[in-house]
């Protein structure tokens, strides 16, 4: 596979513009099915706005929709323009407006869009930001403009960007080139036996990765039916998923390891009348720690409906590998590993034993993709033994985009460092935990710093004594996020309204929800020897004193 | 108990886990981060098994429900 994104739906509106792209579902509002012919049509009507807005090839069109239909034609508009489209979140009700304002600011300011696409409400907090002589607010427009020429690009132009969340997150933009795209998933069409008989259900954003390029670009740019449906929809409404793929006859769908609980658990009977799941042949666990017992809750709740236990997959995958990493669970069963828990804990042996703890392989790696295991040195590590995961292909990030010092610090040597903690067996790879602290809720990524930050400046907390990390979800298998903060007044009141603070604070400024805040006496926060708050020493005091479950 | 006391000792008990949380039927619930969206589901199933009152998925968000008053108010009127 060879060319660019826009190549490719180029031909394919040629070729078939009467086939099926994509039906985006609207639960209140009816469907709307997509051809090819439709999407370029619509598509290039975006990109005849960009270019007489000034937009060049190679500039950064910020993407800020919810589901639907100006989403996909913005991007794919974007695309045809040669401009580098990036996907972001867009606010929920939750952000302070102010707060939301300051952090595009210095996004804007880091990456200089030459474009936003987002909607009314939006437009106007974002449109006082932007240089009117330098970028240009574009809203959706009724009506027939003109359309766009698709511009010419290379193979290893910079295609697009993907920008993980959190105000640190922003900091990071991915970038993407054509070329590492096509063999990323060229390779991963293989692994997963992808081919015109699948049918690709979604509900994940397309500001995240899995939903980007598993949900969307895969099926879009494959010729391959995609039906998808909103992230914010999909939560109120969990059975929304299993009434598509039983409705569209479905074959293919990922999910963050959390989403697997949450439907087994969330979806009333009722609401699964006359579902029939036995065309799904695979559903993805990706983007989070997967568990055996997620895979199993879901097996034991949804075969009465046809579904299959040899659907169950598993994935290991990030955005600076374009997607996938690894794959396992398409036509052979995921390996399941029984540890020594103690081992893992203190030596990082995953010796086997039984009865020990039960690991969920995330399969092996793809044919473009070499893994090692390394230690704090770098150097390789044995079978077994659990070290950082790196990884060195022919389908990673060009860099961060206009970010040269993190692209430095991430890829030395040609291999690009995780931050994840695994092990290998034989072809499988297992995949314990983190070194870096992110925390990972129900599949989005949330910086602890972000947080700290946050409480530092809430009244009545001591400055510089708080910490944030995650902690087990035992009902979902996800993580919490949890903080603590050192009070010095003891007045229960008091207490209340500072933890009251906390909440009102996080969740407006980074559209999170603090489950567990903690607030403690001075001087319970434990600090390493350089004098820094350790975040793994007081997540391991806080599990131990507050008897919260450990996984 | 009337069914406005058993939502919010449901909500305090098992969605905040904090038995001791008072909440006021004015305060919203949603829009301030208290009740995440994973939560909204429980909430809704609740509401179904225990009064026999349907909100719809379109419902279940902070526009419709984010307050008890608001909450209260639309279950009332699938009461009647």
């Amino acid at each position: 596979m060879r060319g660019t994104l826009s190549e490719r739906i180029l031909a394919h509106s040629r070729e078939t513009p009467d086939r099926l792209a994509i039906r985006l579902l609207h639960g209140q509002r009816p469907e709307q099915a997509i051809t090819y012919g439709h999407l370029l049509e619509e598509s290039l009507r975006y990109a005849g706005r960009l270019e007489q807005s000034g937009v060049k090839p190679g500039s950064v069109v910020l993407i800020i929709h919810p589901h639907g239909a100006d989403l996909v034609f913005g991007f794919f508009g974007t695309l045809l323009a040669g401009a580098i489209p990036s996907i972001l979140p867009y606010p929920t009700e939750k952000l302070d407006p102010v707060h939301y304002r300051q952090s595009m600011e210095a996004l804007f300011q880091l990456i200089k869009p030459r474009a936003v696409l987002t909607y009314s409400g939006l437009g106007e907090t974002l449109g006082s930001l932007l240089d009117p002589h330098h970028a240009s607010l574009l809203l959706p427009q009724l009506g027939r403009g003109a359309l766009g020429v698709p511009a010419s690009m290379s193979p290893r132009d910079i295609a697009l960007l993907q920008h993980s969340s959190g105000t640190t997150g922003l900091q990071k933009g991915v970038a993407l080139s054509h070329t590492a795209i096509f063999n990323q998933l060229q390779s991963y069409a293989e692994a997963i036996d992808f081919s015109a008989k699948d049918v690709v259900v979604s509900w994940l954003p397309l500001y995240h990765d899995m939903g980007l390029i598993a949900g969307f670009l895969l099926p879009v740019l494959w010729g391959v039916p995609l039906v998808l449906m909103s992230p914010l929809e999909w939560v109120r409404a969990p059975q929304m998923l299993l009434q598509a793929v039983s409705r569209f006859r479905g074959t293919l769908s990922w999910l963050p390891n959390f989403a697997y609980n949450f439907c087994a658990r969330k979806i009333h009977a009722s609401a699964l009348a006359g579902v029939d799941l036995s065309c799904w042949r695979a559903v993805i666990n990706c983007s989070e720690p997967v568990s055996v017992r997620s895979h199993e809750v879901f097996l034991e709740r949804f075969a009465p409906w046809g579904f299959r236990r040899e659907a169950l997959a598993a994935s290991y995958a990030m955005a600076e590998n374009v997607f996938a990493v690894t794959q396992g669970g398409i036509g052979e069963p995921l390996t399941i590993d029984e540890v020594d828990p103690k081992g893992l804990a203190t030596t990082g042996r995953a010796e086997p034993a039984s009865p020990g703890v039960r690991l969920l392989s995330s399969g092996r790696t793809l044919r473009n993709v070499e893994v090692k295991i390394v230690d704090a040195n770098g150097d390789s590590l044995p079978s077994r033994q659990v070290g950082e995961i790196a990884l060195r292909s022919d389908c990673m990030l060009t860099g961060y985009y206009l970010r040269p010092d993190l692209t430095e610090k991430a890829i030395r040597d040609g291999w690009y460092f995780t931050g994840d903690l695994g092990y290998r067996v034989e072809n499988d790879l297992f995949v314990t935990g983190r070194s870096k602290d992110l925390i990972i809720v129900g599949g989005r990524n949330i910086y602890p710093a972000d947080l700290e930050e946050i409480v530092n400046e809430v009244e009545g907390v001591h400055p510089g004594r708080v910490v944030a990390f995650g902690v087990p979800n035992a009902e979902l298998e996800t993580e919490d996020v949890a903080v603590v903060a050192e009070v010095d007044t003891e007045d229960e009141a008091a207490r209340r309204q500072i933890l009251e603070a906390i909440r009102t604070s996080i969740a407006r400024q980074t559209d999170c929800v603090a489950r567990h805040i903690h607030l403690v006496d001075s001087r319970w926060l434990i600090k390493t020897s350089s004098g820094k708050i350790s975040r793994h020493a007081n997540r391991e005091k806080l599990l131990t004193e507050k008897g919260l479950a450990t996984s | 108990m009337s069914p406005q006391q058993i939502i919010v000792e449901y909500i305090s008990a098992e969605i905040l886990r904090d038995k001791h949380r008072i909440i006021d039927p004015k305060e919203p619930l949603i829009s301030s981060g208290l009740i995440d969206s994973f939560s909204l589901v429980d909430l809704a199933l609740f509401v179904e098994s225990s009064f026999g009152a349907r909100i719809q998925d379109h419902e279940l968000n902070a526009e419709h429900i984010d307050t008890i008053e608001a909450l209260m108010k639309l279950v009332n009127s699938r009461l009647a």
